[in-house]
């Protein structure tokens, strides 16, 4: 999983390698600077030796100037590569994301992708950047480190034998320990942030049934619980310091105490014996920051696992080998078409079953059905959004599917369901359907739409700018917005999924007469809720539980579909007769 | 949740402490009062731990000076003296282990205490709220509270406090052993401490500039990100991927940059700081070695190896303090907007009319019953300090009513009308027309401005709110379902009611047949986005909560505008079935729902245009007959 993850180093991989580079060069001269220093006490103080003082003096100013530079190098690397890793990922997530299909999208759902673009990308960020430094600097500097105490003396380093050990354990313990309670404090706070966002949302409903009180006790204990398990984790954890103060006073007495012995039997200086008290506080730190950086990895790796995912998720559509990159006509025939969402997980059992209908070009055509009847789910094979599971869906007399899926999208123009504005100024938003729409496109189908009227009425007309989801145009307007962004795209297929459900009923029908009028060779499915949007259609389809329960148009209907005929009477009743 | 405002602990250093502080310090101290003494058992502990390590420090020097020193000049040196020495330091050593022990874990109580404490207190106030708070702020903004700010509030109590106060002993402390070993050589060291101070606040400026530059950056392809996968199935079925990647890659790059300098000046800072301590360190070694040998201010040689052991002491606890105080004064501003919200003014209740369980004795007279009965009665105190029970019958009376959100404002205007018991009464008009607005003032989320609302005969305001709310039973077209089962989601109707009625009210509302058809059954748990039932299916189950509750008022507020029509003739059985017999309030967005109610409103502007029943509207050829035929459209 980590080594996917590497591939998106690319151009900062040589960041990557010199930041770990002078991080090393800089603990080599952090661990060098003790020694001279010992020298300096030894040889210039100790002999009262000003020239020797001033020589190793100067060597030692050196020493400290090119740990400094090495240390800022290492800090500059280190953040190019982190963040330049970071922006890589985004991009290869976001990129890979544009290739998914709807049942890619359906199966992650687009909450989860943002905050795997967002938190998911910042926490390996971070970790990177440990990784890179920290984590680097921190074994290098117990190595050197204990190389260097042994050269000075080393009866008197094999105290950090006995030291490292018992703190290297005694960390992994705690950290072992306390690790899993974090995790479950995690969750904890999910918990508890849920049941706040649920009584944000549902303020309303908790006011109106007086469950204030309900709400607190479920709050209460969602805290409680956070309580007691955070207790139990940081208790442990906040072993670690006097843990960690008792290796260290251990060696600082130990090494005295021998210390002093040895300088008494000549074997050792007092210069050296101040530097073995620095590597002794160097050793036992970076093992201290050892255990911390693998417990902050560790706790990354969830979000590189979800950062994984969407990098390894294949789009469960491709193109074909020899696609085709011309659509004949906007013919339409299902032949014995069974579709599921089985590969998403869930649902197995077919939402489509044996569908067979031949739609001729030019043709409109209405679909009409309740909720779960796979209406969305009919259409959406069309301009390929889904595959079929069997059978199959020609257009133009060509398999979907053997089509290059932008060439077939560019002649299927869908106004979905959930549709989406992006914030930008109207013409943007319509450029969408065709970059290189001149002005007058644009008017002639806005007024297609309907929508040129109140475009008009805007003070900044076209150039008027759309909110993020479209949110200061009202829904009306956004629905035939939508509708004219697709007619720009000069479909051979036209499909609106309940695109004018917002749609006054007279606008609606003028929409559909400039259809007519406009673009009568243009094929057009109309799903809808209100008759009246597909009375005149030349066939409806009426979908039940994802079966073509009848065909025909509206007289034929009228007396051979119970539920038509129900339908049409409920949303007639004392109305336009 | 997607947006929610991670980025706020990346700005460091753009906030400078000010008086505002000094007053959350103040309230924040209030939550330590519980604690008094453990914590100043605490901080007892602390000061031991922190003058155990600078003993140890001044041991070298002790050491080095009084022990091994004289003993090289003695020709049979004895080493009990060191032993001494060594065993006394061990102590001291030993009860600062123990005290650092024991803080650490009293703290863990203390700050997680204090974070409960006030995580609840801000949940409690938080339900204490008027409904406009939460219109007027948005849910990230408050859960932002639980979450961030309470975090860096934790880390302020549990890390921050204790490691500044352990740093400001221990530079006391230091500061006066270095005094007392040289003063020259402290005077040195204080020079070189303002040169660091001044360096940490240069490259700390330079970061902050960044910081909030990578901020506005990351906002920036965050909100890019979140509106294009919101998006994505528009972008797919426009082939609009390239153009996508080509947005996206503009931001990410820039973002990149931004971010990239930014944190190289934070992460040079470390390297800074320690070699500027390095070369006070190599300095000092070398001045001390010259006062030294030319035996000026009286310096040894062991008092220069453990004076540049102090240094070393004296700059880390200061640099710890630096680096503390980023996040003391982040912690700060989050606990200024926790207190924010718990200073906010809760919703007052000067009712003194309450609900009770009723029934008719023997005599035909109403008296008050302990257990639930499906009558309820208006408890009224009388003068005399007796009670007088009304039957609750849900009748609503608007007499010119005027309201505005704001002052000076009207939405509504002049509004009068009255349901009778058992009456269907329809609001229907353009968005922001006031028929929501309506509703919201029957169980009083809002206050009236002017004119008066009587509920059966009662001013709604010596209503208790609580009462008068549960005799509005409220079904609205966000559904809102709480995480937990189907059955305790209807539950929520009423908390006391047997699992028998709760299939009794779904059987009645039409939901009893799909919630058999899932997994579970009742048991079934709904998580929090409900995305495992249709919105039709949510919507049934918010319409049995309702019926679980019995209430002999009803608000309907667009209660089925997200469902399809086929779907909808379903809900509206339920629908029939709830409203029969009960007051009812219908905001719909379709006609066909309203059609037979006993009468309609239509609103425009906070106004009553037209008022009648279906019939006699259509026969007037007004608004409500040009938005029947559809040549209106309505939003």
């Amino acid at each position: 999983m980590m080594k996917h993850l590497f591939k998106s180093i690319r151009q900062y991989k040589k960041a990557s390698l010199l930041a770990p580079l002078f991080v090393t060069l800089e603990v080599i001269m952090e661990v060098l600077i003790p020694t001279i220093m010992a020298s300096l006490i030894d040889n210039g103080i100790n002999k009262g030796d000003m020239s020797a003082i001033e020589r190793i003096g100067f060597i030692l100013i050196i020493a400290c100037i090119l740990s400094l530079i090495f240390g800022f190098l290492s800090g500059k690397f280190a953040a190019e590569a982190s963040t330049g890793f970071a922006a890589n990922l985004r991009k290869d997530m976001f990129y890979n994301v544009q290739k998914f299909s709807f049942a890619n999208i359906d199966k992650f759902s687009p909450s989860s992708i943002v905050t795997r673009l967002t938190t998911d990308i910042t926490n390996l960020q971070n970790a990177y950047q440990m990784v890179v430094r920290v984590a680097v600097r921190c074994p290098v500097m117990l190595i050197f480190s204990l190389i260097m105490a042994f050269n000075i003396n080393r009866r008197l380093s094999i105290i950090f034998l006995f030291a490292l050990p018992v703190l290297g354990i005694g960390l992994f313990l705690i950290m072992n320990n306390a690790h899993p309670i974090f995790e479950r404090v995690f969750k904890l706070y999910d918990a508890l942030n849920l049941v706040v966002q649920e009584n944000l949302r549902g303020m309303r409903v908790v006011k109106s049934f007086v469950r204030e009180d309900f709400e607190e006790e479920k709050f209460k204990k969602a805290s409680k619980n956070i309580y007691d398990n955070s207790i139990k984790a940081e208790k442990l954890l906040m072993l670690n310091m006097p843990l960690m103060q008792f290796a260290m006073y251990t060696c600082m007495l130990l090494i005295s105490w021998i210390g002093a012995k040895l300088i008494l039997s000549s074997s050792m200086t007092t210069g050296e014996l101040m530097s073995m008290f620095t590597y002794a506080s160097q050793i036992l730190m970076s093992l201290m920051m050892l255990s911390m950086v693998f417990v902050m990895i560790t706790m990354s790796k969830a979000s590189a696992e979800r950062i994984a995912e969407i990098l390894d998720e294949k789009s469960t559509l491709t193109n074909n080998d020899n696609p085709v990159f011309e659509v004949p006509n906007g013919s339409i025939d299902f032949d014995n078409v069974y579709f599921s969402y089985a590969d998403l997980g869930h649902n197995s059992a077919p939402v489509l079953n044996n569908i067979n209908l031949h739609i001729k070009s030019g043709q409109t055509i209405g679909i009409i059905g309740g909720t779960g009847s796979s209406k969305s789910s009919l259409v959406q094979l069309i301009p390929r959004l889904f595959d079929v599971t069997e059978g199959s869906v020609k257009v133009g007399g060509i398999d979907v599917r053997d089509y290059d899926i932008e060439t077939l999208r560019n002649a299927v123009s869908m106004v979905l369901q959930k549709n989406e504005l992006f914030s930008g100024t109207i013409k943007d938003n319509l450029r969408w359907g065709d970059e290189n729409a001149t002005d007058e496109d644009i008017e002639r189908v806005c007024r297609l739409a309907q929508a040129d009227g109140f475009i008009q009425e805007f003070p900044d007309k076209y150039d008027t700018f759309i909110e993020q989801g479209g949110s200061n145009v009202s829904g009306g307007q956004k629905q035939r917005l939508c509708i004219a962004r697709a007619l720009l795209k000069k479909p051979k297929i036209l499909i609106l999924d309940d695109s004018t459900s917002a749609v006054d009923t007279k606008t609606d029908a003028l929409i559909r007469k400039a259809f007519i009028e406009e673009i009568p060779d243009t094929t057009k499915i109309i799903i809808a809720q209100r008759i009246s949007s597909v009375q005149e259609a030349d066939e409806i389809v009426i979908l039940e539980n994802g079966h073509i329960v009848s065909v025909g148009n509206h007289e034929e209907l009228l007396k051979s579909s119970d539920i038509y005929k129900e339908l049409y009477k409920s949303q007639m009743k004392g109305g336009e007769e | 949740m997607p947006q929610q405002p991670t980025g706020r602990r990346f700005s460091p250093r753009t906030r400078k402490l000010s008086k505002r502080d000094a007053t959350t310090v103040k309230r924040l101290m209030q939550y330590f009062k519980r604690y008094k003494v453990r914590f100043t058992f605490v901080l007892i502990c602390i000061i031991i731990g922190a003058l155990a390590s600078v003993s140890g420090s001044m041991f070298v020097k002790v050491v080095i000076d009084q022990y091994i020193e004289p003993l090289l000049l003695t020709p049979n040196p004895s080493l009990d003296g060191l032993t001494g020495a060594i065993t006394r330091m061990a102590c001291i050593y030993a009860a600062g282990i123990i005290s650092t022990f024991l803080y650490s874990r009293v703290m863990v109580s203390i700050a997680q205490g204090i974070l409960k404490t006030i995580r609840d207190d801000m949940f409690t106030h938080m339900q204490s709220l008027p409904i406009r708070y939460f219109d007027t702020h948005t849910f990230g903004d408050v859960m932002s509270r639980y979450t961030n700010d309470a975090d860096t509030l934790r880390q302020m109590i549990s890390m921050a406090i204790p490691q500044v106060f352990s740093s400001t002993i221990t530079i006391i402390a230091v500061f006066a052993a270095m005094l007392y070993s040289s003063v020259y050589l402290t005077l040195f060291v204080v020079v070189m401490l303002i040169i660091m101070l001044k360096t940490t606040k240069f490259i700390g400026a330079k970061s902050g500039h960044y910081f909030i530059k990578q901020q506005v950056a990351l906002g920036k392809i965050n909100g890019y990100i979140e509106e294009m996968i919101n998006g994505q199935k528009v972008v797919k079925v426009f082939c609009h991927e390239e153009k996508t990647k080509e947005g996206f890659d503009e931001l990410n790059e820039n973002m990149r940059a931004v971010s990239a300098k930014a944190n190289k000046f934070a992460l040079v800072l470390m390297p800074v700081m320690a070699n500027i301590g390095n070369l006070q360190y190599v300095i000092l070694a070398i001045a001390g070695g010259a006062l030294a040998i030319n035996g000026i201010g009286g310096i040894t040689l062991g008092s220069i190896a453990s004076f540049l052991l102090l240094s070393r002491s004296f700059t880390m606890p200061i640099s710890q303090i630096s680096n503390q105080f980023n996040s003391i004064v982040m912690a700060l501003a989050g606990a200024e907007r926790i207190f924010n919200l718990m200073d906010e003014e809760p919703e007052t209740d000067e009712g003194h009319v309450t609900l009770v369980n009723a029934q008719y004795n023997e005599k035909g007279e109403l008296v008050p019953v302990e257990n639930y009965t499906g009558m309820w009665a208006w408890k009224c105190p009388e003068e005399n300090g007796s009670f007088k029970y009304i039957e609750v019958k849900g009748d609503v009376r608007f007499d010119s009513v005027d309201f505005g959100y704001e002052e000076n404002k009207t939405i509504l205007h002049d509004i009068t009308l009255f349901a009778k018991p058992g009456q269907k009464v329809a609001f229907v008009g353009s968005t922001g027309a006031g028929k929501t607005t309506i509703t919201n003032l029957i169980n009083r989320f809002y206050d009236i401005a002017d004119g008066k609302i009587r509920y059966d005969g009662i001013n709604i305001n010596s209503i208790k709110k609580d009462d008068l709310r549960r005799s509005l039973g409220i079904v609205l077209q966000d559904t809102n379902l709480f995480t937990g089962t189907v059955l305790e989601n209807i539950r929520y109707g009423r908390l006391d009611a047997t699992d028998e009625e709760v299939y009794a009210a779904a059987k009645l509302t039409n939901a009893d047949g799909f919630i058999k058809m899932l997994p579970e059954g009742y048991n079934t748990v709904i998580s929090g986005s409900g995305s495992e039932l249709s919105q039709g299916q949510k919507q049934l189950i918010t319409i049995a909560r309702a019926a679980v509750a019995n209430p002999p008022v009803m608000i309907l507020d667009e209660a089925t505008s997200s469902i399809d029509t086929r779907t909808e003739s379903i809900v509206q059985k339920g629908m029939d079935a709830l409203m029969h017999g009960r007051t009812v309030f219908v905001i719909a967005h379709r006609l066909s729902t309203v059609q037979n109610s006993d009468v309609i409103m239509v609103l425009d502007h906070g106004r009553i245009i037209e008022r009648g029943n279906h019939e006699e509207l259509i026969a007037e050829k007004g608004v409500y007959y040009r938005l029947y035929t559809g040549a209106f459209e309505m939003e």
